[in-house]
């Protein structure tokens, strides 16, 4: 059975309930403490929290750790990194994918439920969705206003959409540029996403749409 | 302390403590450490029954949901410190709660932040507001506990004040409890986590007097500093720890710092301590042993381990990068000693700190309950002040700030009747706080059964059996005895509504002197309820297109204490009277409703009475409806009363039609008055139209929080 490491920062917050839904999909799921090595391991999941409290900025510290470089190795040779919240904004610091996270246009956090467009089911954490579909997860952080100079560039997955996939500026909770909401690295075997899959994975948390995200990425990996 | 308590401390231990001594006694002999005022009253209070592991007495009581799960609940305030340093007093009683469920050897879950301020027209009332729940936020979601309800409230008896209230849960497996005293000398003192400072110095002292003026200068040294990043680390360390089966007893650092914590621990079943204090880590230079043993530094936790056990716990902290010092030992004799740099400085025989005497304060009762006319106003009017009043309003701005749904368990989020938390895949734990201190005030005994059995309505509007209650009496001093009159009569009616309902207090806590600058607040009861329920079971709170709207329980002209009456004005009145017994078959009533599938959605009365719940119900499911007030069973004819009485024992439910027969058997009041339809919220009366709002306008309104903080979104 695939095997993925949930890394744990001090100040990690979502590990134990992404390490459920990775388990849901089908795949084993580990918690790691960051000092441990990910040798053994399929692929890599850098849950949400407040990785050194988000010091400095959020996610810069841990971006910096040791651990760091096993996780580049992973996305070097192709396989499954996976940063959820906090994850994507370390991805992000640790030059893993481009562009930066700053804080919402309105400067708080905010935790609210969004519909979101899926704009790419290319990559392997979203081969379970239909192109265009619109589907539900939560938001939950103060630092997701996702910034890059050319957008062009930029492999987006997801974006903030009102309930029938228009993209507008209404449905923008944080003022992401184009309204994005994930994005993946040029091959597509990294993926940083705001939107909490975890929290939607489970029927009775109010969508299932989260869990077809761990889905895809486990079903990849075995392959 | 007062001068008789002083005499007695002088006669008990035979001469003069010196000044460490005197400060240790200080602490543990004030108020808002032993509850003096309040421990004779509480013992009316129901405490046990087949759901209660562990009542009242240790750090957060215990709560059977399965064979394999028990719930930990707390319940803390924070008053002084928020209305001294909103952001931090806030911050630090989340904190505080959470250390508190965790101690036992529990895992917290979620949290809920019933909060009061005065009006928001105020600036500094809204700097407070804006403080308290930015600090809530951040701590909360940084420790990654939800938030998921609570309470806001704005009344202009709490202007340039705050009551600040946090409940928290835990769950744990039985195997893992730890409790918070030693059975045994010659264990050894861990004391881990943030450094000792010199914040929160006399913190209880603090919190046991009336804020004076000047309290923003003079007593911020009071208010502790939060840091929810090392209390992460702490909850943690502390649970890994305890799953190793080898820590004997734990207790976290609270209101009275190491003195209370250590002479706690080893003080209850008859055993003493000795603290080496200068080994405590300092935060900074040059404090003295006595700064060092009260001093109320937020994160931090006493561990009792065996000496041969160290090094595997000790283990854990240093994964966790927390700094732990072993600071003393349990022995034999009970003693309370503590040594600075080899010299003993304090040395007390240990039930003088933890056996402290109560006090009875002479009781007044007043009433401030009157009979007055309802006023010639019309609904439409009545209904605009009260859907637009700030404590109708949606609280959404405040909760998406708090990370509600962290750990993956939020299955009802806040805005509904009660929050609902998954503990398996086939049960939930709801949690709800309510109070009401309009009613309170009015009349403290029946507006304390008032809390209770909003609590119950709550719970059995999502579908939940409860299973316990936490209280939280937040009062002004005990020394006016028309305040604590109220108390005592409050104590009474969280007894009597308790015991009808055959729940018990597993939990709670006594903030008294909560006052400024010689003004009381409201006699301020906060319940917090906990239920169990089949997650297949919940029901909506919203309504759907095509269903009948009936309304359970008699509505009787009760607009003492209301929502109407404050925005008009009015004072005085009569609080609304709790009918134990139909409060009761109401509840059995929704319950057996819902477990049969009768009913989509139910919403359960309370401020504001039936026009707000029926326009809640079509914001939160956009959908409109039309209700006839005239035919609501009701001991008034006039519209006004029907429609914002706050008459306790009260639901609204939305239903097939196919329904009806089976679902009226259950109650003894009950009439359908009106379906959902439309996009217009219609009220009528005998089939005249009192009042037709789009619900796009009502929730455009109801949304509008933000716009009172002068924010554009």
């Amino acid at each position: 059975m695939v095997r993925f490491a949930v890394v744990v920062f001090p100040g990690t917050n979502c590990d134990f309930e992404t390490e459920r839904a990775i388990r849901k999909a089908g795949a084993e799921a580990e918690r790691v403490w960051y000092k441990t090595s990910l040798k053994d391991f399929d692929g890599v999941v850098l849950p949400g929290g407040f990785s050194y409290a988000d010091y400095l900025r959020a996610g810069a510290i841990a971006a910096r750790q040791e651990i760091m470089e096993e996780v580049k190795e992973f996305a070097e040779e192709g396989r499954p990194v996976l940063g959820i919240c906090n994850g994507f904004q370390i991805l992000t610091e640790a030059g893993l994918l481009p562009g930066a996270l700053r804080p919402n246009r309105v400067p708080r956090f905010l935790c609210r439920w969004v519909h979101l467009r899926v704009n790419d089911t290319e990559t392997p954490f979203t081969s379970l969705y239909e192109p265009g579909e619109v589907i539900r997860m939560p938001i939950a952080h103060a630092e997701g206003n996702y910034y890059t100079d050319d957008p062009s560039k930029v492999r987006i997955v997801f974006q903030y959409s009102d309930e029938n996939g228009n993209v507008s500026e209404e449905a923008n909770p944080n003022g992401s540029v184009l309204n994005i909401a994930a994005i993946a690295n040029e091959r597509g075997n990294v993926l940083g996403t705001m939107p909490h899959p975890e929290r939607a994975s489970d029927r009775f948390l109010g969508s299932g749409d989260g869990l077809r995200l761990f889905r895809s990425m486990v079903e990849w990996a075995r392959r | 302390m007062f001068p008789h308590e002083e005499k007695l401390i002088r006669e008990r231990l035979k001469r003069e403590p010196n000044e460490l001594e005197w400060a240790m006694l200080e602490v543990m002999w004030s108020e808002h450490a032993s509850y003096k005022s309040s421990r004779p009253w509480l013992k009316l209070l129901p405490t046990d029954n087949e759901h209660v592991i562990l009542g009242p007495g240790e750090d957060a009581g215990i709560v059977k949901f399965d064979d394999e799960t028990w719930i930990v609940v707390g319940i803390e305030s924070h008053n002084h410190p928020s209305a001294v340093e909103p952001y931090g007093g806030a911050a630090t009683g989340v904190g505080g709660i959470v250390r508190d469920i965790l101690c036992m050897g529990a895992r917290p879950i979620a949290l809920l932040d019933p909060i009061r301020f005065g009006p928001l027209e105020k600036e500094r009332n809204r700097y407070l507001f804006e403080g308290v729940v930015k600090g809530i936020a951040d701590y909360g979601n940084r420790i990654g506990v939800p938030t998921v309800g609570g309470e806001t409230e704005f009344d202009e008896s709490l202007d340039n004040y705050t009551l600040v209230n946090v409940a928290c849960v835990g769950v744990m497996r039985p195997e893992h409890l730890v409790h918070s005293y030693v059975t045994e000398p010659g264990l050894k003192l861990i004391l881990v986590g943030n450094r000792t400072g010199r914040d929160g110095i006399h913190g209880v002292t603090f919190a046991s007097e009336e804020l004076s003026e000047n309290a923003e200068e003079e007593d911020r040294s009071a208010v502790q500093i939060p840091d929810p990043f090392t209390e992460k680390l702490l909850i943690e360390a502390t649970l890994e720890a305890v799953y190793t089966g080898k820590v004997k007893a734990l207790k976290d650092l609270g209101g009275g710092g190491l003195t209370c914590a250590a002479s706690e621990m080893a003080g209850k079943k008859g055993f003493g301590a000795v603290i080496y204090a200068d080994r405590v880590p300092l935060r900074e230079p040059g404090m003295t042993p006595t700064e060092v043993m009260i001093s109320e530094s937020q994160e931090r936790m006493l561990f009792a381990v065996r000496p041969e056990d160290i090094e595997e716990i000790g283990r854990i902290f240093d994964k966790y990068e927390l700094e732990w010092t072993v600071v003393g030992e349990t022995i034999e004799e009970p003693r309370f000693v503590v040594y600075w740099w080899g010299e003993k400085v304090a040395d007390l025989p240990i039930e003088l700190l933890t056996d402290v005497p109560t006090i009875e304060w002479e009781l007044k009762p007043y009433s401030a309950e009157r009979p007055v006319e309802t006023p010639d106003v019309s609904f439409g009017e009545a209904f605009d002040l009260v859907w637009g009043s700030p404590n109708i309003l949606s609280k959404r701005w405040v909760w998406e700030q708090y990370d509600h749904e962290v750990q993956g368990r939020t299955v009802l989020k806040p805005g509904r009747d009660a929050a609902v938390l998954k503990i398996n895949d086939e049960y939930g734990l709801a949690f709800v706080a309510d109070g009401n201190p309009n009613h309170s005030y009015l009349n403290p005994y029946h507006g304390a059964m008032g809390a209770v059995a909003e609590v119950v309505r709550n719970l059995v509007s999502v579908g939940a059996e409860p299973l316990a209650l936490v209280d939280n009496l937040n009062f002004a001093s005990p020394e006016r005895p028309e305040v604590y009159w109220s108390f005592a009569e409050t104590v009474r009616g969280l007894a009597d509504a308790a015991r009808a309902f055959g729940l018990a207090y597993v939990s709670g806590n006594v903030s008294f002197y909560n006052e400024v600058v010689d003004r009381p607040i409201k006699p301020t009861p906060v319940v917090a309820g906990l239920g169990k329920v089949k997650l297949e079971d919940i029901p909506s709170g919203a309504f759907e297109e095509g269903l009948l709207i009936g309304v359970v329980g008699l509505t009787k002209p009760e607009l003492g204490g209301s929502e109407l009456f404050a925005r008009l004005g009015v004072e005085g009145g009569l609080a609304p009277r709790v009918d134990l017994e139909e409060e009761k078959a109401n509840a059995n009533g929704i319950l057996e409703a819902i477990r049969r599938g009768l009913v989509k959605a139910v919403h359960d009365v309370g401020r504001g009475g039936l026009a707000v719940a029926l326009a809640e119900m079509a914001v939160a499911g956009n959908v409109g409806f039309t209700a006839d007030l005239s035919k609501v069973p009701s001991e008034t004819t006039n519209p006004v009363e029907v429609a914002f009485s706050e008459s306790h024992s009260r639901y609204i439910v939305a239903f097939p039609e196919e329904n009806l027969e089976e679902l009226k058997g259950l109650f003894k009041h009950f009439a359908i008055i009106g379906r959902t339809e439309g996009s217009d919220a219609v009220f009528l009366w005998n089939g005249r139209e009192l009042l037709r709002k789009p619900i796009s306008e009502l929730r455009a309104v109801h949304e509008s929080l933000p716009r009172l903080l002068g924010e554009e979104e």
